[in-house]
This record gives structure tokens, C-alpha cells and sequence, in this order.
């Protein structure tokens, strides 16, 4: 019997769980999955969590529900990975052995690389919203805010889910609008980018929401520290933004594990093939979702394409037969941009997001970089279809793995 | 696009990073300083040295990676190339616009 391990039940290593049970043969593979929490937490919820567009019980379910039953789930926490030996040791001193790893283990934020961003006033008047925590805290801020500047701000790329810090602007807009204070608040929405996005005709329109909504953008902004009794941000060269309300996206990492186990660069992302998805390193480990170093988003639906592929390229391994060079950075994200609207972008690693039409060519229903309220509404039925579809390794109709270029206004 | 700096065409994108770093040399690297109101001295030319090494290996430019590079740190690197550092330094150096961001 052989055995393939995957770290980490999130987005990414579930999905690896439910394909790989499908087309393993049961008699010769046993499938471990490992992972330290009881709870599956729907990351992009915590966009609407701040806002009470969403309660902590649409967006936390018990991880078992998701692995299928021949598959282990091992609720342990890893100590280290010896690819050299090929096994998994975990704190409880326990060790696996396994043929085959695949690196599942994502990225969090670590507000600790910034001076004084856990000081005195972490999660008074400073927040962060990519925890459970921290979107739960800020919603409980937000309650009771009655206004000032509030700086939405991104520490260092690159972060998970790289338009959230902008939805979570416009957001506040519209959130401040409803509730008769928009008046009240100085929106700021600052980056170390040199504009709203990274990706050129998508960083036009997304600007062009900014002035329309009033959000001020200070580009270009590399924060050295926060100074908590003046309430500023200031970068290296010496520019200071006060605020009255921080959100703050923190520098993202991956897991400590990685480090721990030396198979990690400066953030702990695993270096990785971009095409195969197989480990620079060790030919029997690949690696998806957040983990990885590929110039891809980190997204769940980057996590889902790569999924499809990857799936095809263990089963090539496992074979003996030449990996399949197929992934191209598909990402395909909708875009809250407030009152009940959204856009849609879908790129790859040499096509930027521009406009069209999404998933038929020339019908939609859905519009590519357009706001409207389709998109708003395929937004919020996305969440079904991610229990319901997508962490179960459902293909979703008409959605390829890479990207189409059909219905695009490329020039 | 093609550009005359320091009297010898060279190409050039359209945000004005050269396109060939083999028609780069240090007159050219010196007027672009120029044009971004910065007058080059023995230390912005260590620091730009670095920088091609670094874009000749193929290797990835942040400000983190700068910063822990041990040629310069940070706050230096701001003081040699105010405002927008890497992207400066990387013009000036004759390099791709860094794509430290997805």
C-alpha cells in the first residue's frame, strides 16, 4: 500500500482530497490528509463579515464534512516535513511516511514584520480583516464607529486575494452611505503599489470606482511602522498618513512549517513549477493554493484550476509519464465594488483582465470588468456553489481549468 | 519605442524602462537619474550594480529582498532614490519595471 499525505484542509488541500479520491485506485493508495483545526473557515466571507452582510455562521463548517470517508483526516498539528526521508512528523511525535506530498498549507498574515503593528492599539483602533478574529472585531468596532478617517491600507505584496483590500473600500462606502455617515468618513486607500491594481486596464477602472466613490489613493507606500500615539502610518521615506481607523491588510506568509522544514523562501512560499506545479526541489512533492511561490493570485479559484491539473499530473507521476505543462495562472474573481453591484475579472499569467463577456462569448450573462448587479448576485451565490461544488471537486459548467480567450475585447 | 539618451537611441516601453539591457552603460544610466531629479554618486551606482547582478541571475526584486540584502537597507535606499525607490532604481539601472505583485 502506498500513501499520498496532504497538509493542510483548506480551500486548496480539500479539493485535493475529493479528486484524488475519485481517481486513486483504493486498493493501492491510501490518502492522508492533515491539519491542525476542526473548523473550515469560507475565507472570501470575511470581506462581508465587518459589515453585517454575512453572520460567523454562514462561514464556519466543520472540516470532516468535506473529506470524503476513505480518505484520513488526521487532526494533528505538523512539526516538520523530511523530504530527504519522505516522512511528516507531527508535535505529537507521531511520523508518516509517504510516497507522494502534496504542500497545501496556504498563507497567513504576520503583522509582527511591521513595527508597532501589534502595539496598543491592535484591534482598538487597528484591524485587521483576514482572520476570523479580526473581521469579527472590526465588525464590532464598526458598530459603534461614528466616524473620522479610516486608512484602508496593504502592507507588502503578495497578499491572498489581492482586489479584497479595494472591495473592502468600496464596501465602506456603501456601508457609511446606508447607514447616513458617509459625510462623516475620510476614505484612504493606500498601497505600495504605484495604482489600484496590479494588472494596467484593470487598475483604470478600478480607479476611475475610487474617484467616483470619493476614496482618496496614496500610491506607492512602503510602511516602515505605525506609530500609536499620533495614530499615523508612516513609510521609508518618511511619509506619514494619520487615521482614526486602520484596516490593515498585514505582510502575508506562508506556514511556519515550511520554515521549520527548510523548503520555504524569505515568506515561506514554497518554490514551485508555475506549469506542473511540482516542487523545485523534490519530485515526489507538489504544491497549490496560497503555498506556493508561483506569479500567480492567491485565490480560491486559482486553487480550483490548479486542482483540475494537478490532479491529472499525480495521476502522470504516479504513471511514470511526462507532467503536463498546462497551467497558466487562471484566476477568475468577482469584485465587490457596493450597493449591491460587482465587476468580474478573469486573467492568466500573460493575459491581463480586460473587457467582455463571461462564460458564454458574446452572451454573458455575466460582464467582464463592468460593474452590475449580476455579477453582485454571482458573488453572493458563490458561496453555495464553494460548499456545495467546488470543495467537492465538481467541475463548475462551461469554467475551464485555463483560461479562454473567447469573448475577450483584447486589442 | 526608440529614445535618444546621452546622444545614442536605445529602446524604450512606454513608462521609458529600457526594453535591451545591453544598450544600457552608465551615461545613459546617468541622464535617466537625471531626468528623475537625481544626481548619481559612488553609492547610487553600488546600490544599481547590485540591482542588474540580482536582474542577471534572474532573480526577482522586492524591497523586501533589497532590504535584506546587505548592500543597502531600506531607509537608505529611499534616501538614494526618494519616493518610489525600486521603480526609480530599476530605470535608472537599465532594468525591467519590477513585478513584485500579482
Amino acid at each position: 500500500m502506498k500513501r499520498i499525505i496532504i497538509l493542510g484542509a483548506g480551500t486548496a488541500g480539500t479539493m485535493m482530497a475529493n479528486h484524488l479520491h475519485h481517481r486513486l485506485n483504493a486498493s493501492e493508495w491510501e490518502i492522508d490528509i492533515i491539519d491542525e483545526r476542526k473548523e473550515h473557515y469560507y475565507q472570501p466571507g470575511y470581506l462581508f463579515l465587518p459589515f453585517d452582510i454575512y453572520e460567523p455562521e454562514d462561514i464556519i463548517k466543520p472540516i470532516h464534512d468535506f473529506i470524503p470517508k476513505r480518505v484520513n483526516l488526521i487532526n494533528e498539528t505538523i512539526e516538520r516535513v523530511a523530504p530527504q526521508e519522505q516522512y511528516v512528523s507531527m508535535i505529537n511525535g507521531d511520523r508518516l511516511h509517504y510516497d507522494i506530498l502534496i504542500i497545501a498549507t496556504g498563507c497567513k498574515i504576520a503583522p509582527e514584520e511591521t513595527e508597532g503593528m501589534e502595539g496598543a492599539e491592535w484591534q482598538k483602533s487597528v484591524f485587521d480583516f483576514y482572520t476570523f478574529e479580526g473581521a469579527l472585531a472590526l465588525r464590532n468596532k464598526l458598530r459603534e464607529w461614528e466616524g473620522g478617517k479610516m486608512v484602508v491600507h496593504i502592507t507588502e505584496m503578495p497578499i491572498k486575494c489581492p482586489v479584497a483590500p479595494l472591495e473592502f473600500a468600496f464596501l465602506a462606502d456603501s456601508y457609511f452611505k446606508h447607514k447616513n455617515m458617509r459625510d462623516e468618513v475620510e476614505l484612504t486607500f493606500v498601497t505600495p503599489l504605484s495604482g489600484a491594481f496590479t494588472k494596467p486596464k484593470a487598475t483604470a477602472a478600478l480607479e476611475h470606482l475610487l474617484e467616483e466613490k470619493h476614496i482618496k489613493i496614496e500610491s506607492d507606500f512602503a510602511i516602515e511602522r505605525i506609530d500609536n500615539e499620533q495614530k499615523t502610518i508612516i513609510d521609508y521615506g518618511g511619509r506619514t498618513i494619520p487615521f482614526d481607523l486602520l484596516v490593515t491588510v498585514p505582510t502575508n506568509k506562508g506556514d511556519e512549517v515550511m520554515a521549520r522544514s527548510g523548503m520555504g523562501d524569505d515568506l515561506n512560499y514554497v518554490p514551485t513549477h508555475k506549469a506542473t506545479l511540482q516542487s523545485k526541489n523534490w519530485p515526489n512533492i507538489f504544491v497549490l493554493g496560497d503555498a506556493s511561490d508561483i506569479p500567480a493570485s492567491k485565490a480560491g479559484s486559482v486553487a480550483h484550476f490548479e486542482a483540475e491539473i494537478l490532479t491529472d499530473n499525480i495521476l502522470h507521476y504516479i504513471a511514470g509519464e511526462p507532467l503536463k505543462e498546462e497551467f497558466d495562472g487562471h484566476a477568475n474573481c468577482f469584485v465587490e465594488t457596493g450597493n449591491g453591484k460587482a465587476l468580474l475579472i478573469d486573467f492568466n499569467y500573460t493575459h491581463e483582465p480586460v473587457e467582455g463577456t463571461f462564460p458564454f462569448p458574446g452572451i454573458g450573462p455575466l460582464r467582464l470588468m463592468k460593474e452590475s448587479r449580476i455579477n453582485h448576485m454571482g458573488k453572493l451565490a458563490f458561496r453555495w456553489i464553494y460548499w456545495n461544488m467546488l470543495l467537492k471537486g465538481t467541475h463548475i459548467p462551461f469554467v475551464s481549468a485555463t483560461m479562454s480567450e473567447s469573448g475577450k475585447n483584447f486589442d | 519605442m526608440e529614445k535618444i539618451i546621452a546622444g545614442i537611441p536605445v529602446q524604450v516601453n512606454e513608462e521609458g524602462y529600457l526594453t535591451d539591457f545591453s544598450q544600457w552603460n552608465q551615461a545613459v544610466g546617468t541622464e535617466l537619474a537625471q531626468e528623475a531629479s537625481i544626481a548619481m554618486t559612488p553609492r547610487h551606482w553600488e546600490v544599481i550594480a547590485y540591482l542588474q547582478k540580482e536582474f542577471k541571475n534572474d532573480v526577482p526584486l522586492s524591497i523586501r529582498k533589497i532590504g535584506k540584502s546587505g548592500v543597502v537597507d531600506i531607509k537608505e535606499f529611499y534616501q538614494l532614490f526618494p519616493m518610489a525607490p525600486l521603480k526609480t532604481a530599476s530605470k535608472i539601472a537599465g532594468i525591467p519595471k519590477p513585478v513584485s505583485c500579482i
